[in-house]
Formats: structure tokens, sequence, C-alpha cells
């Protein structure tokens, strides 16, 4: 087998190839290694990674080989690469969240998705690039460069999780970390065309990922199969006494219901408010096709009503921002990161302060930390946070009400397929609007998957398909996901990324720029 | 800066009425940190208490410290408060270089602890019921220590270092309702309600309650108006109140102060202000800039507490009995004087005595060890007589020597002189020192035949009958065993010798 | 509800401890009044009886027992100071000069 054909492996199929000795895991991290260094540099590269951890990636691989050469039992992804988005912080490489305020910080400490990675003994590749603390739905945010769309470079990979989509697209890593608080693992999943996954809240320990909105925040998942995201899941999730909102009866048996490979009986609810008016054509076409071949397989589609999603993305910029504002106000130059001195003026803290964090953070930031700070002001609290939180309720009502008639619940993911880079950068509530599926999942804490659903007619370009399932019933948008990806490969021949451009050799360019 | 005005305590207490409130916080003395496993450790070495959620750290989260909640539930229980069925933790915001994430995690709408009450005694018996708002949950701040201009105040410091090992350690903040209808006992009623509160969290064990080292701080709040007025004045608020006399002192020096601007028509500034020990006066605290705008809001990363009766109840028969019940018992038990106990509870013992009594000595022997010898060396040594080194055990121990006459009272004070040497029990001090009363008959009577050969003009008195006289010879007699003989039985054997009626 | 104007976002920013330029107080005033315009239909979608929900899934009594857990060294503690000190994290006066 070829590096190239080994890299468009699923992770199932590495591990099994790993636990049959076919390949090594150094092998495997160096091809991945290769790749990236092929295709993620230069002007017109990937630049999914913000930190690529080779040495280290390699001698975890290395153990990984001496362990199993020795007949050690090792977890069944072991050897198995992985890339973090730079939001988790991770021991022995730094954590930036693609921020000036935190550029060239080492955390003293391991997120507990990163010891459990560790206690699989996946190789981690680097860390992948995102929005600036993750706010924004392009990765344009990034303060340190944007990633490129591997299916059109001109375009976005979606946000704020680009890096760790678009490194799995590129087949630069068949497994990544991302974080999801509005749609930051699904958007791009759907305009990658990659599969992506939020967990229920509080399945997967929050602990170690800089919060942004931390009752929305959740980390999940990133990969190319339904089966492999399940695989990732069980490996990260799981009750942790160091975050007080880890739920101690997560859903479990994720992979077997990836395996398990039929919906009949099932019924299905399309949610009538999140498709039509407002969606793309070719995204609305692929999505009647999906129905099809699930009403196919035996499932009962049915169209179901949440009447107050109108109100969801209204709610969720004004509960996301008021946390942030208050999670983001640690980074003041006084105990680790960027310290900006006032460039006139008296030297004192208080001005210190405000001199770094006018420096350190980009703007959407800024706009986001302000206009959080309005919402939770004194006078407007009742109207903006208050209110914010009682559509959640009514959001929440509204799942109730749809899953006490249907087992799961389906929608496009993003109501078009990837926009241009730069086409929204000036206009902040369009970008918003890219979320407007993906956030009722967040502000209720349920699960939600999103997986290839073809290409729009229109570019070619993905569409994701979002699957819901009620809190704690994760299993059940892995059992549908994985059916629903086995019938359109069949259709196609193939995983959709077959389709992908192929991408490139920006490594010489790479090399002359340096 | 400039010195403030102020009018004699006296004068102002005939044109105005003063309203006082409290916020005293506590800090719990549980191992670890309110909302982190770090210890919880005062004095260590700077920064070595401390793990990535007490330094605010990105990405870190908090877990609360049940053993905070029982403590704070407790201290609501001693404060006659009820405890809420469901509260929750709130975001207390505002950017200061010791709180590590620029908020503070506190309660705000429900606290822990709700609508108690004290009764505070004063000196003269005069009992006063201060009704409390709320006792509420949250953490403390770390360090800062002024470095550069002249005396590590914050005014014209260069530059200031932040210690963050008290970052995070737990407190409980307790709250007074506007207390009304004090008159001039107010700054008497402000030191009696800190003891009180410094008193009832020591008796429960749930802090040190040591004062000087900050786990006892109070927050006093003062206004004034005009005699029948119904509407508060416009009230300041004292921090850094951090000593009995401190609270007493500032209560009464705003008083002074707020009845002088009054009196010139000014209206009263509703600020901060801060004490200093060295003038005994205040001055105005730095607005703080978002001092108006703290934006609480629901504390995301923690979930509610929801106490059930069951819960409280079991707490609630932990609780000791309360300090001023347990003094009303004490003091009858012991049969002590009004006067006596006092004195007792002034110096502090009231805790060693109980301990000595249970040990089986007499409370009048206890009173007269601890008041008196132990008092005494303790005031030499300048400590607490409680901290002077000397164990209940100890006073029971010597005080059963003299009982059964292996000492006398004049010997006891060297025993206590050598246990506080180091040279072990008073029966090892008696043995190393060799203090044991002579007892030993045939050795009291040559000594005896000595004296008396020594001094026979006397020895003929006293057969005389001049038996006054017997006391030169005794003396003698306790001049060669070095004060070691039971001078009463030297003086029968003296006059037995001499065949005299005694 | 009021709009918001470049004197709120002045206001804010210094809540918020961000030195903002004159050019970019108007033009987050600008973008912030659209934004807030946008959501403000929020206010009005809840009536008062609608309780709030502050955690997406609902726990209560996530406590820790009182036993030490790991404690960081004092150099791992002041690694990523900006500036430090005999063993503590060093920063610029609090007050100004008066
Ligand atoms: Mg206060
Ligand atoms: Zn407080």
């Amino acid at each position: 087998m070829t590096a190239s054909e080994l890299i468009r492996s699923s992770a199932a199929e590495m591990a099994a190839k790993l636990a049959s000795g076919e390949i090594t895991s150094v092998e495997l991290v160096q091809a991945h290694l290769n790749r990236i260094a092929e295709i993620d540099g230069g002007e017109r590269g990937i630049h999914a990674f913000l930190h690529v951890n080779g040495e280290e990636a390699l001698a975890v691989a290395a153990d990984v080989d001496a362990r199993r050469a020795a007949g050690e039992e090792l977890h069944e992804l072991a050897g198995v690469p992985i890339a973090i988005k730079d939001l988790i912080v991770t021991k022995g490489q730094p954590t930036t969240a693609a921020s000036k305020i935190l550029e060239g910080w080492m955390s003293p400490y391991d997120a507990t998705v990163i010891k459990k990675i560790r206690a699989a003994r996946m190789p981690m590749l680097g860390k992948t690039n995102l929005d600036e603390f993750a706010m924004g739905s392009s990765t344009e945010h990034s303060a340190y460069g944007l990633t490129r769309n591997p299916w059109d470079l001109d375009r976005i990979p979606g946000g704020s999780g680009g890096g760790s989509a678009a490194a799995v697209a590129s087949f630069e890593a068949p497994l990544a970390l991302g974080t999801d608080t509005g749609g930051s693992i699904r958007q791009p999943g759907s305009v990658t065309g990659t599969v992506g996954v939020k967990p229920t809240y509080g399945a997967v320990s929050r602990y170690g990922a800089i919060a942004m909105a931390s009752s929305l925040d959740q980390i999940g998942p990133v990969s190319r199969t339904v089966l492999d995201s399940a695989l990732l899941q069980e490996v990260i999730g799981g009750y942790d006494p160091q975050d007080s909102t880890s739920l101690t009866d997560a859903s479990t048996g994720l992979a077997d219901a990836a395996r398990l490979g039929n919906v009949k009986g099932m019924k299905i609810g399309v949610i009538k408010e999140l498709h039509g008016e407002g969606f793309q054509a070719g995204v609305e076409n692929r999505f009647n096709e999906s129905l099809e071949l699930l009403r196919e397989a035996g499932a009962e589609i049915v169209e179901v009503s949440c009447p107050n999603f109108g109100y969801a993305l209204g709610a969720y910029y004004l509960i996301m921002p008021s946390e942030a504002s208050s999670n983001l106000a640690k980074f003041d130059g006084v105990r680790f990161g960027l310290r900006t001195l006032p460039t006139e003026g008296p030297l004192t803290i208080e001005r210190v302060m405000g001199a770094t964090r006018a420096a350190g953070f980009g703007d959407e930031v800024k706009r986001r930390i302000i206009l959080g700070t309005y919402a939770l002001s004194a006078g407007y609290y009742d109207a903006y946070y208050g209110s914010a939180q009682r559509v959640r309720t009514l959001v929440q009502r509204d799942f109730e009400a749809a899953f006490a008639q249907v087992d799961v619940l389906i929608s496009p993911t993003t109501p078009t397929t990837a926009f241009k880079l730069g086409e929204k950068l000036d206009d902040p509530l369009s970008m918003y609007l890219q979320d407007v599926a993906t956030i009722p999942a967040n502000l209720a804490g349920i699960p939600g998957l999103t997986l290839p659903g073809g290409l729009a007619d229109e570019d070619g370009l993905p569409v994701g398909i979002q699957l819901l399932a009620p809190a704690r019933e994760d299993a059940r948008v892995y059992r549908v996901g994985a059916v629903l990806e086995s019938l359109l490969e069949a259709k196609w021949g193939g995983p959709m990324l077959n389709q992908a451009p192929e991408l490139a050799s920006t490594a010489v360019a790479a090399e002359e720029a340096n | 800066m400039s010195v403030d005005t102020i009018l004699s305590f006296e004068e102002a207490m005939e044109k105005y009425d003063p309203v006082l409130g409290f916020e005293v916080h506590v800090e719990l003395n549980t191992k670890t940190k309110m909302f982190s496993s770090a210890p919880n450790v005062f004095g260590d070495e700077p920064n070595s208490n401390v793990n990535e959620v007490c330094l605010g750290l990105p990405g870190v989260l908090p877990v609360v410290n049940k053993k905070a909640v029982e403590s704070s539930i407790l201290i609501g229980l001693a404060l006659n408060c009820k405890i809420a069925e469901h509260c929750t933790f709130a975001r207390k915001q505002y950017f200061y270089p010791d709180t590590p994430k620029n908020f503070q995690t506190s309660q705000y709408e429900d606290p822990i602890c709700y609508d108690g009450w004290i009764d505070i005694e004063l000196e003269d018996g005069t009992v006063f019921r201060v009704e409390i708002e709320r006792a509420h949950m949250e953490e403390d701040a770390g360090k800062l220590t002024h470095m550069g201009g002249s005396t590590g105040r914050i005014q014209g410091a260069d530059f200031s270092l932040v210690d963050y090992n008290r970052s995070g350690v737990p407190l409980v903040e307790i709250v007074t309702k506007p207390i009304e209808n004090v008159g001039s006992r107010a700054p008497e009623l402000a030191k009696a309600y800190v003891a009180a509160i410094r008193e009832i969290v020591k008796n429960l064990g749930v802090s040190d309650a040591k004062m000087e080292r900050g786990n006892v701080r109070c927050d006093a709040n003062v206004s004034l108006r005009p005699y029948g007025q119904e509407k508060f004045g416009t009230r300041t608020e004292t921090k850094n109140v951090n000593s009995l006399r401190a609270v007493e002192n500032a209560v009464k020096f705003e008083i002074q102060r707020h009845a002088a601007v009054l009196d010139s028509g000014v209206l009263i500034t509703q600020e901060t202000r801060h004490w200093h020990e060295d003038t005994k006066s205040t001055t105005s605290g730095r607005p703080k800039s978002d001092a108006d705008d703290y934006r609480y809001f629901p504390e995301p990363d923690l979930v509610p507490i929801v106490t059930t009766a069951e819960w409280v109840e079991e707490l609630r028969a932990t609780l000791p009995e309360p300090p001023a019940e347990r003094r009303k018992r004490l003091q009858a038990d012991w049969g002590y004087s009004d006067l006596e106990f006092r004195d007792v509870v002034n110096a502090g013992l009231m805790d060693e005595i109980e301990e000595t009594v249970t040990a089986g000595a007499t409370a009048a022997a206890a009173r007269k060890w601890w008041m008196g010898e132990i008092a005494r060396r303790a005031k030499l040594a300048d400590v607490d007589p409680a901290a002077l080194g000397v164990s209940p055990a100890v006073v029971v121990e010597i005080e059963k020597l003299i009982a059964s006459g292996a000492i006398n009272d004049k010997l006891a004070r060297k025993v206590l002189d050598g246990v506080l040497e180091g040279e072990g029990t008073p029966t090892e001090v008696v043995a190393k020192r060799g203090l044991a009363v002579v007892s030993d008959d045939g050795a009291l009577q040559t000594a005896i035949d000595e004296a008396l050969a020594a001094q026979p003009d006397v020895a003929d008195k006293i057969r005389g009958g001049k038996i006054q006289a017997v006391g030169a010879i005794v003396g003698g007699v306790m001049k060669v065993t070095r004060g070691q003989a039971d001078a009463g039985r030297v003086r029968e054997l003296i006059l037995k010798t001499l065949g005299v009626e005694g | 509800m009021a709009a918001i104007n470049r004197d709120d976002v002045a206001h804010l920013a210094q809540l918020a401890h961000i030195e903002m330029s004159d050019d970019e107080l108007d033009r987050m005033a600008t973008e912030l009044a659209v934004i807030v315009d946008s959501i403000k239909s929020v206010s009005e979608a809840a009536g008062a009886d609608v309780p709030a929900t502050s955690h997406p899934i609902p726990l209560t009594n996530v406590m820790r027992e009182d036993v030490v857990g790991h404690v960081l060294t004092v150099d791992e503690a002041l690694s990523g100071a900006p500036d430090a000190a005999s063993g503590r994290f060093k920063v610029p006066a609090i007050l100004e000069e008066s």
C-alpha cells in the first residue's frame, strides 16, 4: 500500500492495519508528517496547523510499535495519529487559541481529553488553526493567518474549527479534536465534506478547553467516517471530576451503534424551520436526496415544527458573548501571555491591562467582549441575558416536543456551501447566520452530527447533513449517520472525499518563501 | 492627605442617630480551596500552594468543596438563618491583579443562608439583637505587596508583587441588616458583634478565626440621620478593619466624621473608606472604575446546590453549644462570681479552665493556677496564658502532688518552672530536682536535734512556754532541708522533742 | 431597548479593560448597533412566566471531597508570567502617581 493510499484510509482501517502488523505507527505518523510538509505550508498551502509536533508524535509512535511488538494489550486506536484544535491546552506544545495574547504560551497542565489521548497512546501531530478564541465561522479570524478549504483553496474551511476540518479533509490527519459552541465542529465539517460531532453537553470533559461560552462549549471528534468519530468520542468521553458539568451517565456503545447498520422503523423528523427559505438550492437538493435514501432504508420521515428556533440565533448572540466577555477577562497580562505597555501616560496595571487586551485581541473578539459586557451591564441584564435564557427554555421545549414524536431530527448543517475567503469578513451578521441550524443544539445541550451529503449542483462544493438526538442519546446520531453514510457512499461509489481535487505540493513554494 | 474635621463623640450622639451595618468575611479552615484541590495553608512560600485553577490559567474549571458548603451551612445555623433549599453561584466581575480570573466566584441572588439573627451581649449585660440578612459562599483573592515608595502602601508604590496562595480560599460573607436604635453604644456593639462572630466560627471549628491573620475581616457601614427621621442617611463602608479594637474605633471615628460633615451642611459621599491603625482615622478609598457595575450572572461552570432537610438536620445535630449559653452554664457549674468569670473570659482562659476541671481539678484550683501563677509567667513572657505551654493535665498533676503532701505550694511553683523549662511532667520534675517534701521523720529528727543544739536559748524559751519562739527553730530546719520539709510536721516534731503541748 | 451609541461603547470598553481609539469606537458602535438591532426580538420572545435556563443539562450538588490534590511548583506557577520577582508575579503600580 502506498503512503498516499495509507493516509486516505479511515482511522478504523489504520487501527486494523496496525493491529495486524501490516504497518507500523512510525510509518503511519511519518506519512502524515510528510503530507503536512507537502501541502500545509506556503502561500497557497492549506495551513491547517499552527504547530507541528513531529518529534513527540514519532516518539509516541515508536513506543506504540515497541509495545505492540512486545505483545502488550493496547487501545484500539493506539498508534493512530490525531490533530488537536489549538483551543485545547497541551503540555509540551504551545497553546495559542489563535490569539496574539497567548503567543508562545506553554500550558503547565494537560486538558482532560489530552490525558485520555495520551493514555490511549495516540500520537499528536500538532495543533490546528481556528478563529481566535473560536470566535468565527471561517477561520479567517485567526491571528496567525487563514486556513484554506481543500475543495477550493479560495474558500473558507468553516470555523471556528477550520484547521481541524481541513487537516482531516486533506488527509493530513485521520482524526482531530474540535470544539463546538454554536457549530464550530459541524459547520467546518459540512463545508469540507467531513464528519464531526458535538456530543451531549457534559459527555466530554471541558477541562483544559479554553472557554468561550461555558454553557455552550463542547469538545468533540472530527473525522472522515461516522465510525471514526464514534471511536474517538469513546476515547475522549466519560465522567471527569474536574468538570462540574460532566455527566456520570453519558451515552455509551457509540461505535457499536455506528456498526449496527439499520434504521428500519426509526422515526426521523425534518425540522420545518431549518430548511427551505434561506437555504441554497443545491443544499436543499442534497438534503432531500438523503431523506429519500433514509425512507427507502425503512425509516419513517415526518415533519416537525420548532417554532421558537427563530429566536435561537438572537439568544445565542446574547448568551455566547456574555459568557465569553467573562471568560476572557483573565487575559490581562498579569499571570501568563502577552503584556503590552501603554505608549504614553502613566504606567499603572489598569492601563497595562487595557493596552494588553487592545493589542492582544482581534476585532471579532473585541466585538463579542463589548457585546457581552453590554448584555450583562446594569439595566440591560433582564432584557438581554435574562431574556436569552428564557428563550433557551423555549428552544429546549421545542426539542422536547419534537423528540416526543421522533427518534432523531434531521436538517442541512449549514444554509450554504463554503463561501469565498474575505466574502463575509466585513459583515459579522451574515457570518453569524452560518450557524442558524447548528446553534439550537448548543442551546439545548443535545448531540449533533454532521456528515457529507454530496456536492451542491451549482458550485460542486460539499453539503452537510445534520442529525440531532435527545441529550444522552449520542448513540442515535451515530446509528443513523453511519447508515446514511453507507447509503450515500454506495450511490457515489466511494467516499465523497474521493471527488475532492488533488492538492498540488506547496513544499517547494514554502521552501522558497523561507 | 487632608485631615478630616471631626465632632466630639458626645456631641455627635446628641445630634444624630447612627445606623450600622456589617459585612464580615470569614476564611474557612478547610484543607483545600473553595473551587480547587490546592491546599488552603497560611504563610507558606509565595505561590507554592497553587494549581492551575487558583491561578485562573486558560481552560480551567472550578469544582465546589463540599466541606466548605457544610461549614457555610453550620455558620448559617449558628446564626439562626434559614438555609436555602436551592442556591447558585454567580460571577462578580471586576479587574484587579489579585483576582486571577478578573471575576470573583460568589453568590448573588440566592445565598445559601438568609434571614437570621444573633443576640449580642454588651459588657453591662444589655442584650442587643442583630438581624442577619444573608451569609454567602465565595472565594478569597491573592495577596498584593506594594514595593517601592515609602511605607509598603499602595499609594506611591513603584510596582506590586502578587502571591496567589490565598487565591481561592473559601470565604463566608456574613451581611447584617441595617442595625438601628443603637445610639451611643454603636462602637461598643460593633466590637461585640465582630467578637461574637469570631467566637461562633471558632466554636464551630470552621475557621481559625485569627483576626491578625485576616481569618475574620470586617467592613463596617455607618450612616447618620437626625433623630426622628426614618430615612437612612448616606452610608460609608470602611474596609480593612481587622482587629476588635479597630472595629470599635473605626465606627466611632466615622460617626464623628459624618457628624462634622453633616454639621457643615455638606452631604456625605457614598464611598469606601480605609481604616488606618497608625492615625486611628479613615481616608477616602479610590473609587474603583467598575465598582458600580459588577455584571453579575449565574456561574455557568458550577451547578446549583440543593440542600435537603435531611442534610441540614444532620449538620444541625453536630452543632456545638452556642458560646453564650456555654458561658452561662460554666459560670453556674464553677460557682464563680460575675467578676471572677469575666476576668477568666477576658483572659481567654475559659477553655483551659474547663479542660482542667474536666481532667479532675476543682474549679477553684483551676482558677487559682490559670489566673495566678500561669498568667503571671505568661505576662513576663509576653504571651497569652493559653499559649504559655502549660496543659490542663499539668495543673491537675501538680494539684494531686500537693494534695498527697508530696509537695507544698512553694515547691509547686518550682515544679511549674521545671515543666516550663522542658524538664518533663510535674512528677518527673519533682524527681529530677529533688523537690519532694522531706517526710522521713528520722531525717527530720536529726535536723531538729541539730537546730535545737545550735540555739539552746531558743529551746529553753520554748520549754518555758513561749511557743511562738518555735518559728526560729522551724526556720532553721527548713533552711537545712532547703525548704523541702512539711513545715507543720516540723513544728509538731520540735514540740514533741521538747515535751511541750502545741 | 435603547440603541447602542459611541458613548456606550466607550463605557463598555472601559468596563472590559480594552483601550480603544476614537476610530475604533466609532466603527464598533456602528457594528454593534446592527447586531443589537438584529437580536432585540429576543426580549419579546419569552414571557416572564418562562423560567430561565442557565445550564443546558440540569445537574445539582456536584461537589468534591476536601482532599488535597496536585499543586504546581513555584517555577511552574510562574512559568508563563510576563514578569516575576521573588517568587511572585510582578505588576506595575496599581495607583497613578498623585
Ligand atoms: Mg463587601
Ligand atoms: Zn465578599
